[in-house]
C-alpha cells in the first residue's frame, strides 16, 4: 500500500517544458503544486558549467542528459505482422530525463506551425478533394485555430526571448521574414541571430533560384535578453554544443533558462524529482482523477492526492500512462475503435550533402548554434499546388548546420568512402571544412494513418512490471513521394551554392528505429472537437476524465513539417489560460461532448 | 503575519500595526535574521555560529520566549543591548554583535524592533552562547575593548547635508552596520581609525572597499547601480555572492527603493584613500600571456573577450573592484570554488561561476588572475602560484 501524502491542489506529472509553464500559471494562480518527475534535479550552475558542458563524448555519444533503455523502453515493429522486440538504444529519437525535460537538450528551433496545418483535413479536402488523400491516412483538424493560438504562441516566444525576423506583421508581409508564416501580433522579442557563411550561401543560392530565404527562428538568443519573468538570458557565443547538450551560456531557451528561476521562489511549488509516476488514480466512476502514485528512488510508493491533475510527460509515456491508467479506451486499429494510441506519428527528415572545392570554400562549421540557419518555406505545408505531385504535406528546408562536432561528423564523406581506414581518414582531411552537412536540411511533415499507433505490448515489461509501450511505425508511399520531391530541390540549392558534387541522402522505408530523425514524436491522445475522434478536447482536456490535462505533442492529430516545440509551448499557455479562467471558476468540461 | 500573531500572542502592550510593521523593515535592514536565524531554522531562534577573527560565537535566541529568549527583558534592557552591547543580566556582549553601529539608531527604531520582535512566534531553544577560549572568555574583558574602540551615542545628522544623505549615513554606519565587513579591523577586532570602508578581508572573502575610489572602490557606479545591487543582487557591472548574496537575500532586497538610494548617495559621497594606483603588470610578462590564453579559452564565453561580461548576467572583469583588490581573496576563491549569485524577486536567474580549482594548476589560476588584474585598463598586484596554493589549503581544510 502506498504512504498517502497530504493532498495538493495540482499534481504535474513530468517537469519539462509544458509541466514548467503549468506550474507556473498554476501556482501564479494561487494553487497548491506539485511537480513530479521522473529524473535528476538539473540547473545551470551545477550540471552544465562552462568547464565541461560542451563533452561530446560524454553528451552526445554516451547520452548522459537521456533516459537509460534499462530504466524505461519501449518495444518497436514496422507493422502488425511483425512481432515488436524492446529497443535496447536510442536512436530514431531522443528520451529526456531530468527537470527540463527534452527543453534541455533541444536545439531550440522555434516555429509557428502554418494556419492551414491546424485545419489540415478541411484545408485539402477542400483544395483537392477527398480522393486526393490515401484511404488509411487518418488525419484531423486540431479543433484550435491558428488564430485562437496566436497570442499564446506569442507568449511562449517572448518566454524564451527567441531570435527571428518577423514575416508576416498582423498580415503585412515583411522583408527578411518567412513569408508563408500566419500573421504574428509582434515582431520576434530578439532579431535573428548572425549566420555563418555556408549558412549565408545558402540563402543567396535560394533567392537566385526564386525562394525567399529567412533565417530560421532561434532560441540561441542573438543578444542578452531579460524575459517577463525577470529571468535573465545571454547571447549566444555560437558554441555548436545545444542538440543532446545543455547550455551553460544561459543562451539556449529551455526551462532552466527561462522559468524554474521564477518558479522556485513561489512558495506554493514544490517539485519532487526522480521520482516516476506509475498511474494516474481515478475514483469509482472512472471519470474523476484523484490524484496521483509514484515511486521514489528508494523504492517507495506514494500516493499523492490532488485536484487537478495535468499530465506533461514525453509524448511515448504519456499515452502509456494513460492506458496503464486505464483511462480512456485503447486504440485498435482493426476496428478503428479507441482513442489512446491513435495517430501517432513522427517526422519524415532528409538531408543532401554538398561537397565544395577546399580551396576555395572554409565553411568553418564550428561557427554554429542549434537553431542557426537561412530556410526556405515554399514547399511546407499546403504552400504549394500538389495537384500535379500525387501526394500532400511538406517541410522547410536549409542550411541549418547545427555543429562541427568531430564524433557526429564521421559520415561527412562521398558516397563509396569506406567507412574507415586511411581511404575515409584522408576524404574526411579534404572534405572536413568545406562541406554542408545539414542533418535535418529537409524537415518534412508525418501525416498519420491508422496503422501507425501505440499500445501496450503483450510480451514485454519495464522493471515495476508494467507492459512497456509498444510502437508500430511505417513510413507511406505518401511521406516518401514528398521526401524525394522536396530532397531534388533542396540537393539543387546545394548545387546552386557552388559544390562540385551533392549526395542525396532521402528519407527511404521501412521506417527505422534504430536512425536518428528528430524527437518529435506526436499523437497518441490527440485533441479534436468530439470525443468520437478525439482523446481531448481543444483545451487538453481529457474527454474522458475532465480533471486531467494532457499537454505537449501528445495532442497533435498528426505532425507538420515543423519542428514541434513552439506549438507545445503555445498549447500549454493555451490551455493554462483555459483552466485558470474557467475550469478553476467552474470545474468540469470545458467542451461538452 | 506579523499582525496575525501579534495578536495572538496578546500579552504584549504597544500592538501598533505601523509600530511592528516599522519595526519588521527596520530588523531587516539590520539584518538581524543574518545571524540570529539558523538557515531552515525557526525566525530568530539563534543558534548559528558566527565566525570572528577571533573564534565562534554562538547567537542566542531573540524571540520572546521567556526561558530561552528576550521575552522577560524589558524594552530598556533591549535598546541597552543594542546600543551599549550589555546584556539584561549585565554581562558585555561581544562586538559580533554590531552595537558599535546599532548604536546609532534611534531608541524609537530601536523599541520598534522589540516590537515586531514581540510578534514573532516564541521558540524554546536554549543557546549556549559563551564559546570562546580563554581569555576571551571572559566577557568583562569587553568592558576595556569599548573603552578603546566604541563611542556609543545616536546618529547626529550632518547640517550641510540633505536628509538623503543624512538617511543613507543614518541606515549606512548604523543599523546596515556596512562597515562590519567593508571597514578594516586592528588587531583587536576594532575598526581602523581613518579608513571607513576601505574593504577587509574575513570568512575567505574579501569584503570590497565601498568608497568612491575608481579601481578598487565603486567610482565607476552610479548611485542608480548601487541601488540596484542591493535592491536585486545584480547591475550591469556585478552580481552578490557568498556573505554579500545572505545579506541581500535577508536585507538589502527588502528595504524601500528610497532608502537604498540614500545608501547610495551616502556611499558615493565617500572619499577613496588617497593610495595611488599600481602600474599594471606589463602585457609582454610571462603570467600575462599564459593568463590571455587561458582566459580565452576558458572563460571568455561569458565575461566576453573584453572582459564587460553581459549586463546583469555576467560580471563585468574590466573596471571590478572585486578583480583589482589589493588583497585578491575573493577573486581567488571564485575560481578555484566557483560560487553562485544570489537569487532575488527582481533577479531570479541566480547565474553561477563554475569551479575550477579542479581542471587549473596554481600557476595556472595565478596567471589568470594576474591578467584579469591587469587586462583592459586593470591595475593591481601579480598573484603568485604560492598565494593560490595557501588560499586552496585553507578552502580543503574548510577555513574559508
Amino acid at each position: 500500500m502506498p504512504q498517502k501524502l497530504p493532498p495538493k491542489d495540482v499534481a504535474i506529472i513530468g517537469l519539462g517544458w509544458t509541466g514548467s509553464i503549468l506550474a507556473y500559471e498554476l501556482a501564479d494562480a494561487g494553487l497548491d503544486v506539485v511537480a513530479v518527475e521522473r529524473g535528476p534535479w538539473r540547473d545551470t550552475a551545477t550540471d552544465f558549467p562552462p568547464s565541461y558542458a560542451p563533452d561530446e563524448l560524454r553528451y552526445r555519444i554516451r547520452h548522459e542528459l537521456f533516459l537509460r533503455p534499462a530504466q524505461v523502453s519501449l518495444t518497436f515493429r514496422n507493422n502488425a505482422n511483425q512481432t515488436a522486440l524492446p529497443v535496447r538504444d536510442w536512436g530514431a529519437f531522443m528520451l529526456g530525463n531530468g527537470a527540463g525535460g527534452a527543453g534541455v537538450h533541444w536545439n531550440a528551433e522555434t516555429w509557428r506551425f502554418l494556419p492551414s496545418d491546424f485545419v489540415v483535413k478541411s484545408h485539402l479536402t477542400q483544395r483537392y478533394g477527398a480522393k486526393f488523400l490515401p484511404d488509411d491516412m487518418t488525419i484531423q483538424d486540431w479543433g484550435v485555430s491558428y488564430d485562437e493560438l496566436e497570442p499564446y504562441y506569442d507568449r511562449f516566444e517572448y518566454l524564451c526571448g527567441t531570435s527571428g525576423t518577423a514575416g508576416n506583421l498582423k498580415g503585412s508581409i515583411q522583408p527578411g521574414g518567412n513569408p508563408f508564416e500566419g500573421p504574428r501580433s509582434r515582431p520576434y522579442p530578439t532579431p535573428a541571430q548572425r549566420q555563418p557563411f555556408s549558412h549565408t550561401l545558402f540563402a543567396k543560392a535560394a533567392a537566385e533560384l526564386g525562394y525567399k530565404p529567412f533565417p530560421q527562428p532561434s532560441g540561441n538568443l542573438s543578444r542578452a535578453y531579460t524575459n517577463p519573468l525577470g529571468v535573465e538570458m545571454g547571447p549566444c557565443t555560437y558554441c555548436g554544443f545545444c542538440e543532446w547538450f545543455g547550455c551553460a551560456n544561459y543562451s539556449k531557451a529551455s526551462p532552466q533558462t527561462t522559468i524554474l528561476p521564477a518558479l522556485f521562489r513561489k512558495p506554493n511549488f514544490t517539485a519532487r524529482t526522480d521520482c516516476e509516476v506509475t498511474k494516474i488514480n481515478l475514483d469509482r466512476s472512472g471519470k474523476h482523477a484523484t490524484g496521483i502514485t509514484f515511486v521514489d528512488s528508494s523504492g517507495e510508493e506514494w500516493e499523492q492526492p490532488a485536484e487537478l491533475v495535468m499530465l506533461c510527460g514525453f509524448q511515448l509515456w504519456n499515452v502509456q500512462l494513460l492506458m496503464l491508467s486505464g483511462i480512456g479506451q485503447i486504440y485498435d486499429p482493426n476496428t478503428g475503435e479507441g482513442q489512446i494510441g491513435r495517430n501517432f506519428s513522427h517526422q519524415t527528415i532528409s538531408t543532401a550533402l554538398g561537397f565544395f572545392d577546399k580551396s576555395k570554400f572554409n565553411f568553418n562549421p564550428f561557427i554554429a548554434s542549434g537553431a542557426i540557419g537561412m530556410c526556405i518555406d515554399e514547399f511546407n505545408g499546403d504552400n504549394f499546388d500538389h495537384g500535379p505531385h500525387g501526394f500532400v504535406g511538406g517541410g522547410y528546408m536549409g542550411q541549418v548546420q547545427s555543429n562541427g562536432r568531430p564524433m557526429e561528423f564521421t559520415d561527412a564523406v562521398p558516397a563509396g568512402t569506406p567507412a574507415w581506414g586511411a581511404k575515409w581518414k584522408q576524404a574526411m582531411r579534404d572534405n572536413y571544412l568545406s562541406t554542408v552537412y545539414a542533418g535535418t536540411g529537409v524537415h518534412g511533415s508525418c501525416y498519420s494513418y491508422r496503422q501507425n499507433h501505440l499500445d501496450l505490448d503483450p510480451t514485454y515489461k519495464d522493471r515495476f512490471g508494467r507492459p512497456l509501450v509498444r510502437m508500430t511505425m511505417d513510413f507511406h508511399e505518401n511521406e516518401l513521394k514528398m521526401n524525394a520531391f522536396l530532397t531534388d530541390i533542396y540537393a539543387e540549392i546545394i548545387k546552386a551554392m557552388g559544390a562540385n558534387r551533392v549526395d542525396k541522402r532521402p528519407r527511404k522505408g521501412p521506417y527505422d528505429v534504430t536512425k536518428y530523425q528528430t524527437s518529435h514524436l506526436c499523437g497518441g491522445a490527440i485533441m479534436g472537437s468530439n470525443p468520437k475522434e478525439s482523446a481531448l478536447n481543444k483545451y487538453l482536456q481529457s474527454w474522458d476524465v475532465p480533471n486531467l490535462f494532457v499537454q505537449g505533442a501528445t495532442a497533435f492529430p498528426q505532425n507538420a513539417g515543423y519542428n514541434p516545440t513552439g506549438t507545445v509551448g503555445a498549447l500549454a499557455y493555451w490551455s493554462a489560460k483555459a483552466i485558470r479562467e474557467q475550469y478553476l471558476k467552474s470545474p468540469g468540461p470545458l467542451v461538452d461532448a | 503575519m506579523a499582525l496575525a500573531s501579534g495578536v495572538a500572542l496578546g500579552d504584549n502592550t504597544g500592538q501598533d500595526f505601523s509600530q511592528i510593521e516599522r519595526g519588521r523593515y527596520l530588523a531587516a535592514a539590520g539584518d538581524c535574521a543574518g545571524c540570529h536565524t539558523k538557515p531552515g531554522g525557526k525566525n530568530f531562534a539563534g543558534g548559528l555560529p558566527v565566525a570572528t577573527p577571533f573564534g565562534i560565537v554562538i547567537s542566542p535566541n531573540i524571540t520572546p520566549d521567556r526561558e530561552t529568549g528576550i521575552g522577560l527583558w524589558s524594552n530598556d534592557d533591549f535598546v541597552r543591548a543594542m546600543t551599549e552591547g550589555i546584556r539584561r543580566d549585565g554581562a558585555n556582549l561581544y562586538p559580533a554583535m554590531p552595537y558599535v553601529y546599532y548604536t546609532k539608531a534611534t531608541r524609537d527604531d530601536v523599541l520598534a524592533i522589540r516590537a515586531y520582535l514581540n510578534t514573532v512566534p516564541a521558540v524554546d531553544n536554549g543557546v549556549k552562547a559563551d564559546q570562546l577560549p580563554f581569555p576571551l572568555s571572559v566577557r568583562t574583558d569587553m568592558a576595556a575593548w569599548n573603552k578603546l574602540y566604541f563611542t556609543p551615542g545616536e546618529f547626529q545628522p550632518i547640517s550641510n547635508k540633505n536628509a538623503e544623505w543624512n538617511r543613507g549615513a543614518y541606515l549606512v554606519e548604523g543599523l546596515m552596520h556596512c562597515g562590519a565587513c567593508h571597514t578594516p579591523k586592528n588587531f583587536a577586532g576594532g575598526d581602523e581609525k581613518g579608513r571607513p570602508l576601505q574593504g577587509y578581508a574575513l570568512q575567505g572573502w574579501f569584503a570590497p572597499d565601498l568608497t568612491t575610489d575608481d579601481r578598487r572602490g565603486i567610482g565607476s557606479w552610479s548611485a542608480g547601480d548601487l541601488a540596484a545591487y542591493l535592491k536585486t543582487g545584480h547591475n550591469r557591472f556585478s552580481a552578490a555572492t557568498g556573505p554579500m548574496a545572505d545579506v541581500v537575500t535577508h536585507s538589502t532586497s527588502k528595504m524601500t527603493d528610497a532608502d537604498l538610494h540614500a545608501v547610495a548617495t551616502y556611499l558615493k559621497d565617500q572619499a577613496p584613500p588617497n593610495e595611488k594606483a599600481p602600474q599594471p603588470v606589463a602585457a609582454s610578462d610571462p603570467a600575462m600571456k599564459m593568463g590571455a590564453a587561458i582566459y580565452a579559452d576558458e572563460c571568455s564565453a561569458c565575461h566576453t573577450p573584453n572582459g564587460k561580461g553581459i549586463a546583469n548576467l555576467f560580471p563585468s572583469l574590466a573596471g571590478s573592484p572585486n578583480v583589482q583588490s589589493t588583497d585578491p581573496t575573493s577573486a581567488i576563491r571564485i575560481v578555484l570554488a566557483g560560487t553562485q549569485s544570489v537569487a532575488t524577486d527582481r533577479a531570479p536567474t541566480a547565474p553561477a561561476m563554475p569551479a575550477f580549482g579542479d581542471t587549473l594548476d596554481n600557476r595556472e589560476v595565478a596567471a589568470v588572475l594576474t591578467y584579469i588584474r591587469n587586462a583592459w585598463g586593470n591595475a593591481a598586484p601579480l598573484v603568485s602560484a604560492g598565494d593560490i596554493a595557501r588560499h586552496r589549503d585553507s578552502l580543503a581544510k574548510g577555513d574559508e
